[in-house]
């Protein structure tokens, strides 16, 4: 069993702190992703819980046993690299046999000329060399295997340095941005596979990434990172659907959540650019607040379209970005700020020009505090919610 | 963009007027390192011109390079059999090789312990390897020659190289180009379960044979032609490398036969000249790789 387990993990380089407190219980089998901002702090973590970086305080077990004292290749742990560091000078097929010939030959049978006199290594050698070849199999990189890295893709390159790693059966993959060094196209299909490779050999993966789009399609659990802490750990909806503060919500999402200024009415509902919504706050009267609201929450709408429990603003279209299937509309809100929508394509959005009212769900939209702390709204009962909406302006507080 | 438009004939004429400019910024550049190359290379010219001429043209005042009277082959026999030239070449190339291996070993864990790893001190330490730059092989050379006379070392290979063994710059040069090998591979080897050592030998030094040939060059040609050191330590003509040997031989046996002489000289810089050819692709790669120029 590969549960691997962070106790109060901390690392400061001199006097400035890295990261501070970090709790955290990786499942056996399970796909955590680590995201966040560069310098956040998950590389070290990654390379910490490799044993390539020590720890200044705090504890890490795998399987229920402490590894603070092991060294890296110790560990059970296998890590694939941003820049896949593969050796240099050795083909493909040495570069995967390497961790097996470390682990089953003595130095002595490694040794470059006395390691022709040892027969026990003619006996391992085409063990390994069997192994070697069915991971290659695996990954299809079969006829590559007499080439130098200098001479592969990066996407086989990849290949070789994910080889490298499934060649040692490690309890836990560690891997530290792997596909960010790929072009987009082999991105989105590396991800599908390494997606594959987590389901068929079901073991412990952690992925480092920056990109929330990796975080979101290939993991179990996400854990959003920022200045050194765990800001927010969930399932990729939950950070989606729920984020925490106002970082987790602006990194999670393409194209980013909008953040418009809103303050909080005499009456504890919110007033967005001098509109009255549905919602309403434990905050004191008064309050500023964010709100943020998805771009696929937003609609351009005609004001008879505009139904109980949406809200509108009006806004005026700076651009729109053709995806084929969807739009990217841009717009310009007062503030000033700018607004995106995602909107499917059709002759709605074609139709789109000029001053619109950007029509959306007032349940869809999360609330921040002036500290950026996600705040629930009260919930309104059910004949409010269905109350005409000059009703609501008109009626009384709380 | 904020420049002044251009009057029409300056546009039409400017295509030719920069083929002419780039063409005598050319000969200019190439005229003056072509004038550089020429002091370099005239006395190793001048060298190869009085060895194939017979002494009573050497000091002629005429100037020629090509002698009236080839005299190449009575030069070249007279100094291959009136001095055990091989001899000198091999003390040189034992003497080389011997320094080179030791330098590289002890060298390159230095300098990737400098490069790579961290430990309390390392900063300090790579201060003084380059205070050790600064430290001429004159200072030390009293106490050594004292303490290899006590050790009754004197007069044998191993006193001629052992003040070479500990190479600053080596430490110096590898350590620049250590720095730039992806930390990314040493950790993937520390993974794979490499010791240091390891790692030093199979991982980072394959990758280093760019500086480590643009080194050897240094110490090769350095030590091929260091008369200082062997001068105090070697008293033997059997042991002498070739400067000592060139000397030895002018003294005792030519005297003013300057054909002779320059002839031993050319045979005795020949297997530099042949070294540098064939290492100079690496040597150019590692100088511009480490900065060191």
């Amino acid at each position: 069993m590969a549960r691997v387990e962070l106790r109060a993990l901390a690392k400061s380089f001199g006097a400035v702190p890295v990261l501070s407190g970090i709790d955290l219980d990786i499942a056996d089998g399970e796909f955590l992703t680590l995201i966040g901002p560069s310098g956040c702090g998950k590389s070290t973590l990654i390379r910490m819980i490799a044993g390539l970086e020590p720890q200044t305080s705090g504890s890490i077990s795998i399987g229920g046993v402490s590894i603070d004292h092991l060294r890296p290749h110790e560990r059970r742990v296998a890590m694939v690299f941003q820049s896949y560091a593969l050796y240099p000078h050795m083909s493909v097929f040495s570069n995967i046999a390497l961790p097996l010939t470390m682990q089953r030959l003595s130095l002595w049978e490694r040794l470059p000329l006395i390691k022709l006199l040892s027969s026990r290594r003619r006996r391992v050698m085409p063990e390994i060399a069997r192994e070697v070849r069915a991971i290659a199999e695996q990954l299809q990189i079969e006829h590559l295997l007499d080439r130098r890295p200098a001479r592969l893709s990066g996407g086989q390159r990849q290949r070789v340095a994910l080889g490298r790693a499934m060649v040692r059966h490690p309890d836990v993959f560690l891997m530290d941005e792997p596909l960010s060094n790929l072009d987009a196209k082999l991105r989105v299909h590396m991800r599908t596979e390494l997606a594959e490779l987590h389901q068929r050999l079901k073991t412990t993966f952690i992925y480092v990434t920056h990109d929330q789009v990796e975080a979101m399609t290939m993991s179990d659990r996400v854990a959003m990172m920022d200045a050194g802490r765990i800001l927010q750990l969930g399932t990729p909806t939950e950070l989606y659907e729920r984020p925490i503060n106002i970082k987790v919500a602006s990194f999670i999402g393409s194209p980013a959540i909008n953040l418009l200024k809103a303050k909080v009415g005499h009456d504890g509902y919110i007033e967005l650019m001098d509109r009255r919504l549905t919602l309403q706050t434990p905050l004191e009267p008064g309050a500023d607040v964010t709100l943020g609201i998805r771009p696929e929450a937003m609609f351009p709408a005609s004001s008879e379209e505009i139904r109980t429990g949406r809200a509108s603003l009006p806004a005026s279209l700076r651009r729109k970005e053709n995806l084929g299937s969807e739009f990217i509309l841009h717009f310009d809100v007062a503030g000033p700020a700018s607004v995106v929508a995602r909107v499917p394509a059709g002759p709605v959005v074609q139709a789109v020009n000029g001053s619109v009212e950007l029509s959306f769900d007032v349940a869809a939209c999360h609330i921040f505090n002036e500290q950026g702390e996600r705040i629930e709204p009260n919930p309104l009962d059910s004949c409010e919610l269905s109350r005409p909406r000059t009703l609501v302006a008109s009626g009384g507080g709380v | 963009m904020s420049t002044q438009p251009l009057p029409p004939s300056a546009v039409q004429t400017s295509p030719g007027l920069a083929r002419t400019r780039h063409i005598l910024g050319l000969v200019v550049t190439h005229g003056l390192l072509l004038t550089g190359a020429a002091f370099i290379l005239l006395p190793f010219v001048w060298m190869l011109a009085t060895s194939i001429k017979p002494p009573d043209e050497v000091f002629t005042a005429t100037f020629s390079l090509w002698p009236k009277r080839f005299y190449g082959v009575e030069n070249y026999s007279y100094a291959l059999t009136a001095a055990p030239l091989l001899r000198f070449a091999l003390n040189g190339a034992i003497l080389c090789g011997g320094i080179l291996i030791i330098q590289l070993l002890v060298a390159i864990p230095c300098a990737y312990a400098l490069a790579k790893l961290r430990f309390p001190g390392r900063d300090v330490l790579f201060v003084l390897v380059l205070l050790g730059l600064a430290v001429p092989v004159q200072v030390p050379a009293l106490p050594l020659y004292i303490g290899l006379a006590n050790l009754g070392l004197l007069n044998t290979y191993f006193s001629m190289m052992v003040p070479f063994f500990l190479s600053v710059f080596a430490i110096f040069l590898l350590r620049q180009f250590f720095k730039s090998f992806p930390d990314d591979i040493i950790h993937a080897a520390r993974l794979d379960g490499m010791s240091e050592f390891e790692i030093v030998w199979r991982v980072v030094t394959p990758s280093a044979w760019p500086a480590i040939a643009a080194f050897s060059v240094f110490s090769i040609v350095a030590h091929w032609n260091d008369l200082y050191w062997p001068l105090i330590v070697i008293t033997d003509a059997s042991l002498a490398p070739p400067p000592l040997g060139m000397m030895f031989f002018a003294n005792a046996e030519t005297g003013s036969n300057y054909g002779a002489l320059t002839a031993a000289a050319t045979i005795l810089t020949a297997p530099l000249v042949i070294t540098f050819l064939f290492a100079r692709r690496q040597f150019i790669q590692g100088i511009t790789m480490t900065g060191v120029k």
